[in-house]
């Protein structure tokens, strides 16, 4: 590369920054304050778009110059709606489960005034002396944000912002360097693709740059299917420009010119996001012709996904941007030999392209120091189900599950019993309480029969079935199989009778053999991921859980009191109190009705075990139990 | 078709063709439009008829069938008209293990019709979606593309209420 080509590179970003950084490093360095408002979805779903007006309105009516950004998700999501403000004079304050009344209170009380509002303080973000900050939370010691760092504290929509906090300065660099160099320092970086499978992302990248021709493409995968998972959300959400940029630069180091980022329809706003992002990039230069004046050309389009779980898997998105169905190819040839339109295309998923800008500019050194000898960086995780800290969070690769659950997640609600942990969606497995100590890495998840999967994780408690959830996930792939190899179309469908009819009290226990072993077929008969991990909840189930499987088919009980028609409801009528109603008013189909001493009796005929009526019955009573199987209701005198 | 079409369904097969004319004129003839194309005429009309199908078939060059079997292939499109209101019930694990599909139960009792389907006034139509990425606030239920968190049945019945309500104090301003 010529010298003068690069001197040009690097001053043609040097404008760019100049001019965002007089925006927006003015904006935390002039003394002014501002306030920033989590609306990534799960934000909106607990009301922050109403959180965003109130301040604005506040603001504007008290004629305050205080900008309110609205940012994307901090990961603190069991505390949504978040506000963070930053005041001269005081540390920048996240405050959590904000409202309209608190909204109002903050522009009032502390922006006017000098009062924190202590009582709606989640944490300071840096450490101080006035108020506990992040950095004292249990979770600190353990996580270590690498691309989750500027979710929540950059507004998605502005593209300034991003560049201002650091962004594009990677793939200034990339363009500076020898396309192999690029290519050379992802490798040694020991990054492996973070779609699930984990294969070394420097070889995919290798392979794709010596395959023959000359059109190439580049495709990011954000078809997060994975029920339970929503980092990639998340990510594309708070900061798209981090993926576009990894985007850009694997575009450069392989030798293609066209990019697609497939995100999935579920997800209207990331969609939108993403959208604005790629038209910001192309104003400032930094896609489309010339990138920042040099010789490279890309331009990135954006497909969004139509619906179908299948089409994560790489062939099956090709087939879709081909205007498909989204059926599987065979491999090989690998799409980095052959993908598509029959072009040399490189697959990544979000993750491992948002990881591409900090190896880059940090090196690759830098990178291979976090995690262990085979897995290296960090892991995302998306905390969901019976955790008291559900959200994002991001942990060196080595971290074991006993840390993630309940040092960075806090543990069970309710003083509740762990039971298990569900790793890796309907590819993945359930791990028990004896596999908490294995440390987080590819390979050992692996070997303890679940994986990594895209990394959502599931915390289920004592009142989770785990047949139930073997059942659950069937039905997922079941419904989602695309009905290519006969084996996932049938032996899924197969399995998915067996296990409704576990559920249903109607189970043999010769019917656990023919599972295992359909599983095993369904494995070795299939073409894509899908199929092949389809059976992994089940095998899981089977290999920790046998003794529920067991209950449910020789007792007709199960013990976690979950599958409905091996329950019953039931008031207790030396507990039930006669001057108390509750139950009858909440009742959605009138099954509960007061006998003649007024003590109420629940009507097993209309009865349809919704749960209303237990979470109403008023805890000094506490009259209504689940009962298990439910033949152990006793027949009431009328 | 065997079935005679009345006047009402001539009309409207004939506004959805011209509608889906409009959205071609933006697309390239090539095969991997087709999805963008539906998503487009979808996203003006609200489903896909079959005169949209056809008229697409014909600008790509592409047989019927292979439209359509592209639009049964993905969860999204849909071939009967959208409700007024949309109902979509979260069906991901979290949402599961919260109790999700007893969620989808009450609905499906409230609105006394099945997932997929519409209800013969076009007020709600009913769907199950896999997982909308909201899991802390399991279960979820999107209502008109709103997601709302701990939807459980005594929720569905407030939801309902919410419109019921509003289209009671609709009716007294027409009035």
């Amino acid at each position: 590369m010529k010298v003068n080509e690069t001197a040009a590179i690097a001053s043609a970003f040097q404008e760019i920054k100049e001019k965002a950084d007089s925006r927006w490093q003015g904006l935390r360095e002039n003394g002014k304050p501002f306030i920033l408002v989590g609306a990534a979805t799960c934000g909106r779903a607990a009301g922050a778009l109403e959180v965003l007006q109130t301040l604005r309105d506040e603001v504007k009516k008290r004629k305050l110059d205080v900008p309110v950004i609205e940012v994307g998700c901090m990961g603190h999501c069991y505390a949504e709606p978040l506000v963070i403000v930053s005041k001269p004079g005081y540390p920048p304050i996240c405050y959590g489960h904000v409202n309209e009344v608190i909204a109002e209170r903050l522009v009032r009380d502390f922006l006017l005034g000098d009062d924190l509002c202590l009582e709606f303080i989640l944490g300071a973000l840096e450490e101080n002396d006035l108020v506990p900050s992040f950095q004292d939370f249990p979770r600190a010691g353990y996580e270590q944000k690498v691309i989750l760092e500027n979710c929540g504290h950059l507004d998605p929509e502005e593209i300034g912002h991003y560049i201002s906090e650091g962004g594009y300065a990677a793939l200034t660099k990339a363009l500076q360097m020898e396309p192999e160099n690029v290519i050379e320092e992802v490798g040694k970086s020991g990054l492996r693709g973070r779609g699930g499978a984990g294969f070394p992302t420097g070889q995919k990248w290798r392979v794709c740059r010596s395959a023959p021709g000359r059109t190439k493409y580049v495709v990011c995968n954000g078809d997060e299917g994975d029920p339970g998972a929503f980092m990639d959300r998340v990510i594309l959400e708070s900061d798209p420009h981090s993926v576009l940029e990894g985007m850009i630069i694997a575009g450069y180091a392989t030798g293609a010119r066209y990019g697609y980022i497939y995100v999935r329809a579920e997800y209207p706003l990331a969609v939108h996001r993403v959208e604005v992002a790629i038209n910001q990039a192309k104003k400032q230069g930094l896609l489309g012709k010339n990138i920042l004046g040099s010789e490279y050309s890309f331009s990135i389009e954006l497909f969004r996904g139509s619906g179908a779980f299948v089409c994560g898997e790489e062939t099956a998105l090709i087939a879709s941007l081909e205007g498909e169905a989204g059926m599987p190819r065979h491999r090989p040839p690998y799409p980095s030999d052959r993908g598509l339109y029959g072009k040399p295309t490189l697959i990544n998923n979000v993750k491992t392209l948002a990881n591409i800008r900090h190896i880059i500019e940090k090196g690759a050194d830098w990178f291979a120091g976090i995690g262990t000898g085979e897995s290296k960086g960090t892991a995302v995780f998306a905390l969901a189900g019976k955790i008291v800290s559900t959200g994002l969070v991001e942990v060196p690769m080595g971290t074991t599950l006993r840390q993630v659950i309940f040092d960075v997640g806090s543990g069970i609600p309710e003083g509740k019993k762990f039971k298990a942990v569900q790793i890796g969606g309907p590819s993945g497995g359930c791990l028990p309480e004896s596999a908490l100590d294995l440390p987080i890495d590819f390979d050992s998840l692996k070997s303890a029969g679940a994986m990594m999967g895209s990394g959502g994780m599931v915390v289920l408690d004592e009142d989770d079935c785990m047949v139930e959830i073997a059942r659950y996930f069937l039905e997922f792939t079941q419904k989602e199989s695309c009905g290519k190899c006969t084996l996932c179309r049938l032996g899924t469908k197969q399995m998915l009778e067996i296990l409704s009819d576990i559920t249903c009290g109607e189970g043999k226990m010769e019917d656990l053999e023919v599972l295992a072993g359909l599983a095993e077929d369904v494995k070795a008969g299939s073409l894509c991921g899908l199929g092949r991990t389809a059976p992994n909840p089940v095998l899981s189930t089977l290999r920790y859980f046998r003794d529920e499987y067991e209950a449910h088919i020789l007792e007709g009980r199960c013990p976690a009191l979950m599958c409905l028609p091996l329950i019953a409801y039931y008031i207790l009528r030396d507990k039930c109190e006669r001057s108390c109603d509750a139950c009858i008013g909440t009742c959605t189909v009138e099954a509960i009705s007061p006998d003649k001493k007024r003590i109420k009796v629940i009507d097993q005929e209309k009865c349809v075990k919704c749960g209303t009526c237990l979470t109403s019955c008023p805890p000094q009573y506490d009259a209504i139990i689940k009962l298990s199987p439910p033949s152990e209701v006793p027949a009431d005198k009328k | 078709m065997a079935k005679k079409q009345s006047k009402k369904e001539i009309a409207e097969a004939a506004a959805a063709k011209k509608e889906t004319v409009k959205v071609l004129e933006g697309f390239g003839k090539k095969k991997g439009s087709l999805i963008p194309i539906l998503q487009k005429v979808q996203g003006k009309l609200g489903y896909l008829p079959r005169v949209a199908m056809l008229e697409i078939a014909q600008f790509l060059g592409i047989s019927a069938i292979e439209v359509y079997s592209v639009v049964t292939f993905y969860n999204q499109f849909r071939l009967n008209p959208p409700g007024k209101h949309s109902i979509r019930v979260c069906l991901g694990t979290a949402c599961h293990m919260k109790g999700g599909y007893i969620t989808l139960d009450a609905w499906k009792r409230r609105l006394n019709i099945d997932v997929r389907q519409t209800t013969p006034d076009r007020e709600f139509d009913l769907d199950s979606v896999a997982c909308v990425g909201c899991c802390v606030m399991a279960p979820v239920t999107v209502v008109d593309d709103k997601p709302e968190g701990q939807v459980e049945p005594t929720k569905v019945d407030g939801i309902l209420l919410a419109f019921e309500r509003e289209r009671e104090q609709k009716g007294k301003k027409s009035q």
